[in-house]
């Protein structure tokens, strides 16, 4: 079994066929939404959890690629400034997955980026904006 | 028993035992009270978290023709700054924002930029755009100045603080049922989570609850550079509940404080944006108490466990002056990560950062070992718990029915 975390970027002309519905029919995939939104322009942002067989899980990249999405691996993605952050705490009480968390014997934040979906609800909750997203 | 010039004197000759508000609680633990207040100087505290009611006065020098910013408009990086003062002094305050910011008056604002944001800017030495207009006088003829200022290049420019190091915090929680932005952070509805902000065992006014040697004069560590208590901090509560160890279990006692802002540093000044709220700026603040005798050792000595805070509802209990709470709750507890509100688990985050608290104290620590920093004589007291001295509510006569 594989386990891929997965930032799809839709074309405006792609928003409306249901890809990954094909790509998980076909190759076996499960699936799980972390997040999902359609900017102004109509690209579709889509970060996508799946698993299955190794090969089955690149030949479904491969479909999503082929119908023109992007595809990106999202580990690395959510980024600490670790000058600007004052380990307070204040972003662990709003981290849905506990990505986010405070060591209790130093006291510092940790970051975990296997735990993190990218939900950004940790960046406007940091009071010295140390956390941002980098695609 | 022991004096402060004793301690000095000691401090001088690079011969005083300092350790930080934690590490005299194992001390005491082990040694006992009496041969703990004996054996050690001084005790460091710490506390590193926002504190609105700070702010930074400049003298700019003057231009050349002279301007009268007093009586006129100054920004600095867009923000206001308080002009009413004389032709080059001006003062500016943590939580000033942009009066034009479409960042803030969309959705919950984001408050990205404010008082605090230049006052931590102009210390890590960045250039910050002073604009102004003036009414222009015989003696003070320019009208208008737009120009680039360094904190290295004008007189003074000083860390004056009217309210910092509040004595305990509450600990915030929402009972409504849609997410609210307050002071204390995000706070999602039905007691999602909840909020504190003290540095408990470590914070200052804690370990000296009585002010017994916290006093006008104390000589504190304040932004990364030396400052002072000069008065109580405005809303200075001393007279509220205390437990048996003489902890107030509401906020209470506040220090108004201030330093040589040239001498501070970055990293111990920084600002901070409230989603929904506003700027502040977080504050590293500490103070060292002198271990005169045994009872002052015997308060250092409180831990995360005898130090309480009141739950309070910021969704209406707050904003409308509800008095009451939804019960008290241990630091101890808190730290741990979750706490019980009746009778429900919520889990918690702290605003004030207890890391960098505990480096603050051990800092303070190395400069009175090294002999580097002497204890201040407090010239006066703060008012005491029984002084009634008291916090109060505005008594105003409405000049207009509320809308």
């Amino acid at each position: 079994m594989a386990l891929q975390r997965l930032v799809l970027r839709f074309p405006a002309r792609l928003v409306d066929r249901p890809i990954i519905s094909e790509a998980v029919r076909r190759f076996d995939l499960d699936f799980n939404i972390l997040r999902a939104n359609v900017t102004p322009r109509e690209e579709g942002l889509l970060v996508l959890e799946i698993s299955g067989s190794p090969e089955a899980c690149s030949l479904g990249v491969r479909h999503l690629q082929t119908a023109g999405v992007s595809v990106e691996p999202m580990s690395g993605q959510m980024r600490r400034d670790d000058i600007r952050c004052t380990h307070c705490g204040a972003c662990t009480g709003i981290c849905p997955t506990h990505a986010l968390a405070v060591d209790r014997a130093t006291m510092m934040v940790t970051f975990d980026n296997d735990k993190c979906i990218a939900c950004e609800l940790c960046i406007p909750a940091c009071p010295v904006r140390a956390l941002q997203l980098h695609f | 028993m022991k004096t402060i010039q004793e301690i000095n004197e000691r401090i001088s000759a690079g011969k005083a035992v300092v350790v930080t508000a934690e590490e005299i609680i194992d001390i005491v633990e082990a040694k006992g009270l009496d041969a703990a207040a004996d054996e050690v100087d001084v005790v460091t505290t710490g506390t590193f978290g926002p504190m609105c009611s700070s702010g930074a006065y400049f003298n700019i020098g003057h231009s050349n023709p002279r301007i009268k910013l007093g009586g006129g408009t100054v920004l600095l990086n867009g923000i206001r700054a308080h002009a009413g003062l004389a032709a080059v002094d001006l003062y500016v305050g943590a939580t000033a924002v942009p009066e034009d910011d479409p960042r803030n008056s969309t959705g919950p604002g984001s408050f990205s930029y404010g008082g605090g944001h230049l006052i931590h800017d102009l210390v890590a030495g960045s250039d910050v755009r002073l604009t102004a207009k003036a009414y222009g006088t015989d003696c003070y003829p320019r009208r208008e100045l737009d120009a680039w200022i360094n904190l290295s290049k004008i007189n003074e420019a000083v860390l004056f603080n009217p309210r910092n190091a509040y004595q305990n915090y509450n600990c915030a929680v929402n009972l409504s049922d849609s997410v609210i932005h307050t002071y204390m952070g995000t706070l999602k509805p039905k007691l999602g989570n909840a909020n504190y902000c003290s540095a408990g065992q470590l914070s200052p006014l804690l370990k000296d609850p009585f002010y017994k040697t916290i006093g006008l004069g104390t000589r504190i560590f304040l932004g990364g550079g030396e400052g002072y208590v000069v008065w109580h901090g405005t809303q200075h509560n001393p007279g509220v509940p205390r437990n048996e160890n003489g902890v107030p279990r509401a906020p209470a006692g506040t220090l108004a404080v201030m330093g040589d802002l040239k001498q501070m540093k970055p990293e111990w000044l920084a600002g901070a944006s409230f989603q929904g709220y506003g700027a502040t700026l977080v504050v590293g603040l500490g103070i060292p108490i002198p271990i005169l005798n045994a009872e002052i050792c015997r308060y250092t000595a409180v831990r995360d466990d005898q130090i309480t805070a009141p739950i309070v509802d910021y969704s209406q209990a707050y904003p409308n002056c509800k008095p009451g709470n939804l019960g008290e709750v241990t630091y101890k507890e808190l730290k741990s990560g979750t706490i019980t509100v009746s009778g429900k688990q919520v889990p918690t985050a702290p605003l004030s950062s207890y890391s960098k608290a505990r480096e603050i104290a051990n800092i303070l620590k190395e400069w009175i070992s090294d002999g580097r920093f002497l204890l201040g004589t407090p010239v006066t007291q703060l008012p005491a718990a029984e002084s009634g001295y008291s916090f109060k509510p505005l008594d105003a006569r409405q000049a207009r029915e509320d809308k």
